[in-house]
């Protein structure tokens, strides 16, 4: 039981870290108001990209920061998009999905063809603070990623709470009108957290081809990127929230994951469906979604 | 020695010419009223001059030397502030971050802008709670709170869009005040109005706009107050007023103990109970803010009433939506004209939205009656549009006539009409307040809500005033006088005898 | 950085028609990079998008095919948008619609195709519905953003035809996880001879025409647009803004729905995971192409139809990596939704 429990914690922590990349970084662009469902197709291009420059370089890290820099890229042409442009948001976040997938399986099949077997490469190791064997081990040797991914939700409070840069996130985000009369530039300041936000979201696909998997495939991202827009909501908002929902959507996940391979008879489908449908019931318990940034959705435009 | 001077500027708003070359100069340390009436280009001058317009043409000058300002940070840093009339603030975040937001650094020290913040105030003589969320502030505090938010930036100007019509009384003298302190400190204060009084009160010149022009710049020792209305309306206005006194002919509309929960940042109403006779006009005045949207919304079924109950006729209507209204004889004419009508669809699909039943017929619509409609009403009420002209592109005034055509040509019982003359030209607003009065000859029960005291008192045969929400009684236009209804706006109820007398009237 | 700010003007009246031109020309030199990375030459590449597929029977019936869902799903979405419900769900619905088809298909052995495919047709529109129920009903209760909604149960139906198709329903014969064929009698029939071109495409060419006559012909359709356009406005006119934002997303899901019987019922004759694969999505490319029109509809899924048929013939031809369609209609998504808001301003450098 216990070691059962061990393994259970450990997997959770694993499984949340993606979440985490990708929900913080949906959380800074939420809070600047701005809904990017381009995240799934940007976790899936960080994924891409990360997994390529990591096999052709030779080098993880450099893998992951191009992931993260390409990511940043994206964040800045889903904001000319819906910010400077102001087009509807949810039909250019799908179409941002929608691109980056494309573009990362054209991309795949130009570099790597159509091998029998997949190509690899060695991923990321758990760090190896405590030996295996001990009580802890597993829970404690986690990958460096996954300490970064728990490092930045603190750091994120922070950078939204006690920085100007996060006080005018939270502004443009309320309410534009009143930040560009205090002269702040509210394209610039959305651009900057969709940029940030870009970023994280590939960081997180990048985990999952460089540390997770060690190989890119199709199926790599499978829908994470719309659990983080559930998280958010989940979350209210807030970045401590964020820790929670995501161990609990991890801990659910990975649940489900030790109860198969104990070879129990579970239709695991249930569970992995269950993170969707508690975000619904969160959704109608929260009603009217107070805490939502109150201009999400709403292009600035200046008379 | 000017702290401000705007030469020749011109605006455009596709057709309409907002400001048509205005010279305006504000002298170092002097208050200076932007006189107008509504749609004179006041605040799209100052608008220009804080960097949210970008003028077509002209020169503006700071301290003698030409600057471009694109944007309110270009403002802010030629040392310009404006506390526009919808307040630029953010609910969610404190005094002390509203007033630092916009500033330069990369760490954000509460303790120090908090402190930082009580200071200023102390010294203005300006007292906010600086770690406070604007959203729990009262309409007042939230004023000051713009009006430092603007000097802890070191402005030396200062813009005031109509600041009063946001106020009490008191607030206004408190307001006042603080101007006449900031006028000792050498800054320069523009103060955007349309009420003549205030301007004679506070102002040290004024700058009269009509249409898009600058008419004329006073100083006030020099001026009387019916110059100035002279100067502002340039014309002598006979204006539309009601005719004689008509017999009562029974209640049409009756309202008894109405309570409307307050929201969010606006006041609710509490016990309201008045009746309106037909061919009567029963005039509702108050400061802006003091509950007459809440009144319009609920009349219109757009707001759910606590408590209390409504009856037209004798149908009790209490609760109900807006089209069992319209089906129970209510004609209803909304504050927010360009939000109650669908801007992207044609006149004549607009006129026919709230009766669609009566234009199809086997679930089909009747395209030919719909348009022989539209050009039924865009006959009738003189609209400038083709019925298929998208909503969108008409004037306020038009927008405002096919509200008119929409409901008043039904017929209705009672007609509700909120602020009807906001914002339109002389020549609209005399026609919608001729429509009303007809509607009264007609022998129908007419609500005007109206902040256009003057607009009351041509129109209203009684006028009830309104304060937080709250009826402060309701008179005779012809025994009421200007100063009694000013002290019930600010608060003071009407004496218990005088209602019964007017209740006898 | 260049700073640039947005000024309304009235767009001239010759623009509009020409928005789909521009956008497809923008497109097309924007993935020339792509095509040039995969060692193609472009004016090949468009011309396996855009000609080749017209100019054999062959290929155009397939390009027929291929429009078939997505007029459906295009037709579906249009509609919930025009009554302003985000109606994302289009892929889940489509789903249903697949389930009920794969359901009813096992139970209609020995019926004739004259009961079978209405009663097919109306299963799927049920489910689809159904499936668009829950949402639609917290949006208009309890004001529950739809948008979230509808994507998250696009994920939770694949789960459950994931368990479906492993578990309860999976076919004893075949080797891979997929319900049992369905009876004769329920499956669509032919248009053309030896060609896969089934009855689902008069189906949606029908639902688009429908769909057209209710936005622009009933009381229904005007106040489904004047909600969609101006919610405030609607109900201050009288109208019930609830009730018709319910009662399109209910059709809207039933037309997604018809969507998935039709890929039952036309293509596969039995259920799999990746029957759609993302039509649903694609239906709201096309409704925002077809500028929520019906005819518009109409244009873009034939023309979606095109890509993915031309993306083929061209990977087959050139080994071009067939996710360029892909590509191609992202951009061209992006383009237009650009173009659309650029025709109503101008760039002002600021």
């Amino acid at each position: 039981m216990e070691i059962f429990l061990v393994g259970w914690v450990a997997a959770t922590l694993r499984v949340a870290t993606p979440l985490i990349f990708g929900t913080l970084g949906e959380l800074f662009s939420e809070r600047s108001g701005v809904l990017n469902l381009g995240i799934e197709g940007t976790m899936f291009l960080g994924a891409f990209i990360g997994f390529t420059v990591a096999s052709k370089s030779g080098s993880l890290w450099l893998g992951f920061f191009t992931a993260v820099l390409v990511g940043m890229l994206s964040g800045w042409l889903m904001a000319l998009l819906a910010v400077r442009l102001g087009v509807n948001q949810h039909v250019a976040g799908l179409g941002m999905t929608l691109l980056w997938t494309g573009f990362s399986l054209f991309g795949f099949r130009l570099i790597f063809g159509e091998p029998k077997v997949p190509p690899s490469i060695t991923p990321f190791q758990s760090l190896s603070i405590l030996p295996d064997s001990t009580f802890l081990g597993p829970v404690i040797n986690q990958h460096g990623l996954t300490y970064v991914a728990f490092l930045l939700i603190p750091l994120t409070g922070w950078v939204l709470h006690r920085t100007r840069f996060g006080l005018n996130v939270r502004a443009v985000g309320e309410n534009p009108e009143a930040a560009d009369a205090a002269g702040l530039d509210v394209y610039q300041i959305r651009t900057l957290a969709l940029m940030i936000g870009g970023g994280l979201m590939a960081g997180g696909g990048a985990f999952l081809s460089l540390a997770q998997l060690g190989a890119f495939t199709y199926g790599i991202v499978a829908g994470r990127g719309w659990v983080c827009i559930a998280l958010i909501i989940f979350a209210n908002w807030r970045a401590v929230g964020v820790l929670w929902g995501a161990l609990i959507f991890g801990g659910v996940a990975a649940l489900q994951l030790r109860l198969q391979t104990m070879g129990l008879q579970l239709p695991y489908e249930l569970f992995l469906a269950l993170p969707y449908l508690v975000t619904i019931l969160a959704l109608i318990i929260a009603g009217r979604n107070a805490s939502a940034p109150a201009a999400l959705l709403k292009a600035y435009r200046r008379e | 020695m000017f702290a401000v001077q705007m030469q020749g500027i011109v605006k455009r708003f596709g057709g309409l010419v907002a400001n048509d070359g205005i010279d305006f100069e504000l002298k170092v340390g002097e208050i200076h009223a932007l006189l107008g009436e509504n749609g004179a280009g006041k605040t799209t001058l100052m608008r220009i001059l804080y960097g949210l317009y970008t003028p077509d043409e002209g020169e503006i000058l700071i301290g003698g030397k030409p600057v471009r300002i694109h944007s309110p940070r270009d403002a802010i840093r030629a040392g310009i502030g404006m506390v526009t009339q919808h307040f630029t603030l953010v609910p969610t975040l404190t005094v002390a971050e509203n007033i630092t937001l916009g500033e330069s650094g990369s760490l954000l020290d509460l303790q120090q802008i908090e402190t930082k913040v009580e200071a200023l105030s102390g010294r203005l003589g300006i007292p906010v709670k600086a770690g406070t969320p604007v959203g729990q502030l009262s309409v007042g505090e939230q004023q000051r709170v713009e009006i430092l938010k603007a000097l802890a930036r070191h402005a030396r100007v200062l813009i005031l869009d109509e600041p009063t019509a946001v106020l009490v009384p008191q607030e206004v003298q408190a307001l006042f005040e603080v101007l006449d302190r900031l006028r000792r400190e050498g800054i320069s204060v523009v103060f955007i109005s349309h009420k003549l009084h205030e301007v004679m009160t506070v102002c040290d010149r004024v700058t009269v706009l009509r249409d898009g022009r600058a008419v004329g710049t006073v100083e006030k020792s020099q001026t009387t107050p019916s110059e100035l209305a002279r100067l502002m309306v340039g014309r002598e206005t006979f204006g539309v007023h009601r005719q004689g006194e008509r017999p009562s002919t029974g209640v049409l509309l009756r309202v008894e103990g109405l309570n409307v929960k307050s929201r969010k940042g606006a006041v609710g109403l509490h016990h309201l109970s008045f009746e309106v006779q037909a061919g009567e006009v029963l005039g509702v005045a108050g400061v802006s803010g003091n509950g007459q949207a809440e009144l319009g919304e609920v009349l219109s079924g757009m707001l759910q009433p606590e408590s209390g109950r409504i009856w037209v006729g004798t149908q009790e209507v209490t609760g109900a939506s807006p089209a069992e209204l319209t089906r129970a004889g209510v004609g209803r004419i909304p504050e927010d004209r360009h939000a109650s009508l669908v801007g992207e669809l044609s006149v004549a699909d607009n006129l026919v939205l709230d009766q669609l039943e009566h234009f199809s017929r086997h679930g089909v619509l009747d395209r030919n009656a719909v348009r022989r409609n539209a050009e039924r009403l865009i006959a009738e009420y003189q609209i400038k549009a083709l019925p298929e002209t998208p909503i969108r592109t008409l004037s306020g005034g038009n927008m405002q006539k096919v509200l008119l055509a929409r409901s008043l040509s039904r017929n209705p019982l009672v007609v509700i009409a909120s602020q009807p003359t906001r914002g339109l030209d002389v020549g609209a607003t005399d026609y919608v307040r001729g429509r009303l009065l007809e509607q009264r000859a007609r022998g129908a029960a007419v609500l005007l809500i109206s902040e256009d005291l003057d607009e009351i008192f041509a129109l209203a045969d009684r006028i009830a005033v309104l304060f937080e929400g709250k009826l402060m009684g309701i008179l005779n236009t012809r025994e009421a006088t200007v100063e009694q209804i000013g002290l019930m706006m600010a608060g003071t109820p009407l004496k218990r005898s005088s209602v019964k007398e007017a209740d006898r009237g | 950085m260049v700073k640039f700010r947005l000024e309304r003007v009235s767009a001239p009246l010759w623009f509009r028609p020409l928005i789909p031109l521009i956008a497809l020309l923008v497109t097309f030199l924007l993935t020339t990079l792509l095509v040039l990375w995969a060692g193609a030459d472009p004016l090949k590449v468009y011309y396996y998008f855009l000609i080749a597929p017209l100019s054999s029977r062959v290929a155009l019936i397939e390009v027929l095919v291929k429009s078939t869902p997505l007029l459906l799903t295009g037709a579906s979405v249009a509609f919930a948008f025009s009554a302003g419900y985000w109606n994302i769900g289009a892929e889940g619905q489509l789903y249903a619609g697949a389930m009920a088809g794969a359901w009813l298909g096992m139970f209609l052995g020995g019926v004739s195709p004259v009961a079978g495919i209405p009663l097919m047709m109306a299963g799927g529109f049920l489910a689809g519905a159904v499936w668009a129920f829950g949402p639609a009903i917290l949006k208009t209760r309890l004001n529950v953003d739809e948008v979230v909604t509808t994507l998250l149960l696009n994920s939770v139906i694949l789960f459950l035809v994931s368990y479906l198709l492993n578990g309860p329903w999976r076919s004893p014969v075949s080797m891979w996880p997929q319900s049992p064929e369905i009876a004769q009698g329920a499956h669509y029939f032919r248009l053309l001879p030896r060609a896969r071109l089934h009855f689902g495409f008069v189906v949606g060419l029908a639902v688009i025409v429908i769909e057209w006559f209710v936005l622009q012909h009933t009381p229904l359709g005007l106040r489904m647009r004047a909600v969609g356009l101006g919610k405030k406005a609607a109900q201050f006119a009288g109208l019930n803004v609830n009730r018709t934002m319910l009662v399109a997303a209910l059709i809207s899901g039933g037309i997604a729905g018809l969507a998935g019987v039709g890929e039952v019922a036309g293509i596969h004759f039995h259920l799999i995971e990746s029957i759609s694969d993302g039509l649903g999505y694609s239906g709201i490319i096309i409704a925002t192409l077809g500028g929520l029109h019906p005819f518009g509809v109409g244009l873009a899924a034939f023309f979606i139809g095109l890509i993915d048929t031309g993306a083929q013939s061209l990977s087959r031809a050139l080994g071009v990596p067939v996710y360029l369609g892909t590509v191609v209609q992202a951009i061209l998504l992006l383009v237009t939704l650009s173009l659309f808001v650029l025709q109503n301003y101008r760039l002002r450098r600021a």
